[in-house]
């Protein structure tokens, strides 16, 4: 019996023991969490996409509740869920357009000419290494699809003509494919901007017309055409003030001899 | 000299993942990345060299003096859940993604047997109070060892052209068995 009661003595002794001591580091070492960034992590897509630029969701969580970074750190984040953070921060929401992915090329397969045959990886950054393809353009697209490959969201798909497709409905803009291109000839705009010049060729003009159909070859009649300065042309590429030209749906000008000034999107999308 | 014999025999020669195969369960599970698996070679040393110290003392101060030396896994497994709760506090406090990174085998150091046998192991070997802590200190180092070895290992193998079958678990063990058959190259060495 003795040993019985010495047993259960010294085993819940040392048990209490232990209890006392990990009571006192549980209130040492308490974790003060804001319930708002839990919330908060809740509301987010909770894709880990990293796109916001912080390891997951749940950082960038807890930056949005320090008030780090503004409500649209988030750029995978649909209006929606943008006004449910706003409101769990109790903020006001800031009208904003979502942007989404814009590829700047027509150097399709019809357009542009070839200059050798690719036989490498089939991978725009391992062809970029190598010669830029077969595709003579060295600003164009390549068309090996690296874009595609990194899209989370099913958003771009490769056309006929080898150049990516972007779905703008589908895109949450969330810059993967910006940093995957090589050439950096996607970029991301605002949905309501939809006058763009679709080239990045800095040659000059009959270099740039050598290579391809639709090249910008920084003829000037655009700038000419707008003395207000909607078009620039710098290096022998045009380029738009969206402010400008936006508000409409419809091309400023169709003197554009090689067709480079194009309307992206369709009308009055949101 | 009979501290530093007992260090490397327990880093080495008698290494508890590659020579007694204890504590497997972390050494697969956490050893994916350099960075956790060196985290978690320190929580599991620490635990090592606490449990070490406190089941000493708990030994030999309370069971042995009171024949109840039928108690001591019991309260071996109770000192050593309690130092594991007071580590993940601990970790959690201080770095929130180590604590993510560590996930399940955090908790899981409770049950980890590496950690359980420094506590049977010094009793069976009755060692004095600082041959104990010692004791509990080198088997954690040793653990660390085999751990960031292993990570180091793993991390190339995200490289190699591991064959369709093995990838994964396979190639793992695999890998595992390689460096259990190098640490054979230390026994009889003490």
């Amino acid at each position: 019996m003795n040993s019985v009661l010495l047993a259960a003595l010294s085993m819940g002794g040392i048990g209490l023991t232990f209890s006392i001591l990990l009571t006192i580091a549980n209130q040492k070492l308490k974790v003060e969490e804001d319930p708002k960034i839990a919330k908060v992590d809740e509301a987010l897509p909770g894709a880990n996409c990293g796109a916001c630029g912080y390891p997951g969701c749940a950082a960038c969580a807890e930056a949005l509740v320090k008030g780090e970074v503004g409500i649209d750190a988030c750029p995978v984040c649909d209006d929606q869920e943008r006004e449910e953070i706003a409101e769990i921060l109790g903020i006001e929401l800031e009208e904003g357009k979502r942007k989404v992915a814009v590829l700047l090329c027509q150097g399709g397969v019809k357009n542009v000419n070839n200059k050798a045959e690719y036989q490498g990886i089939s991978s725009c950054l391992a062809a970029s290494f190598v010669n830029g393809g077969e595709r003579a353009c060295d600003y164009g697209c390549i068309g090996k699809g690296d874009c595609v490959e990194v899209c989370d969201f099913d958003a771009i798909h490769m056309g006929a003509d080898g150049l990516p497709v972007i779905d703008r409905e589908k895109c949450t803009g969330c810059a993967r494919c910006v940093e995957a291109c090589p050439r950096n000839i996607i970029e991301l705009h605002p949905i309501d901007h939809h006058v763009f010049v679709l080239c990045k060729n800095q040659d000059k003009g009959a270099s740039a017309r050598k290579v391809c159909d639709r090249a910008c070859i920084g003829c000037k009649i655009c700038e000419k055409f707008d003395k207000s300065g909607g078009f620039t042309v710098d290096n022998f590429l045009a380029s738009v003030d969206h402010d400008k030209y936006d508000k409409d749906f419809e091309l400023p000008t169709d003197k554009c001899p090689t067709d480079a000034i194009q309307l992206v999107g369709e009308k009055d999308e949101e | 000299m009979e501290l530093f014999v007992i260090f490397l025999s327990a880093v080495f020669v008698n290494n508890y993942v590659l020579s007694k195969f204890l504590g497997i369960c972390p050494f697969v599970g956490v050893s994916k990345k350099l960075g956790p698996s060196l985290s978690m070679g320190m929580a599991t040393t620490f635990v090592m060299t606490m449990a070490a110290a406190v089941s000493w003392l708990i030994y030999y101060n309370i069971l042995l003096p009171n024949n109840l030396t039928f108690l001591k896994i019991v309260s071996f497994i109770l000192v050593i859940a309690s130092l594991v709760q007071f580590v993940e506090m601990f970790i959690k406090k201080i770095s929130k993604p180590l604590y993510n990174a560590l996930g399940i085998y955090l908790p899981l150091i409770t049950t980890n047997c590496a950690i359980m046998g420094v506590a049977l192991f010094l009793v069976d070997k009755q060692y004095n109070f600082v041959e104990s802590i010692i004791f509990g200190f080198s088997a954690g180092v040793g653990f660390t060892l085999a751990i960031v070895i292993m990570a180091g290992i793993r991390e190339k193998l995200e490289l190699a052209d591991v064959p369709e079958y093995f990838k994964g678990a396979p190639i793992t063990m695999i890998v595992a068995g390689c460096l259990a058959l190098a640490f054979m190259g230390f026994a009889g060495m003490i």
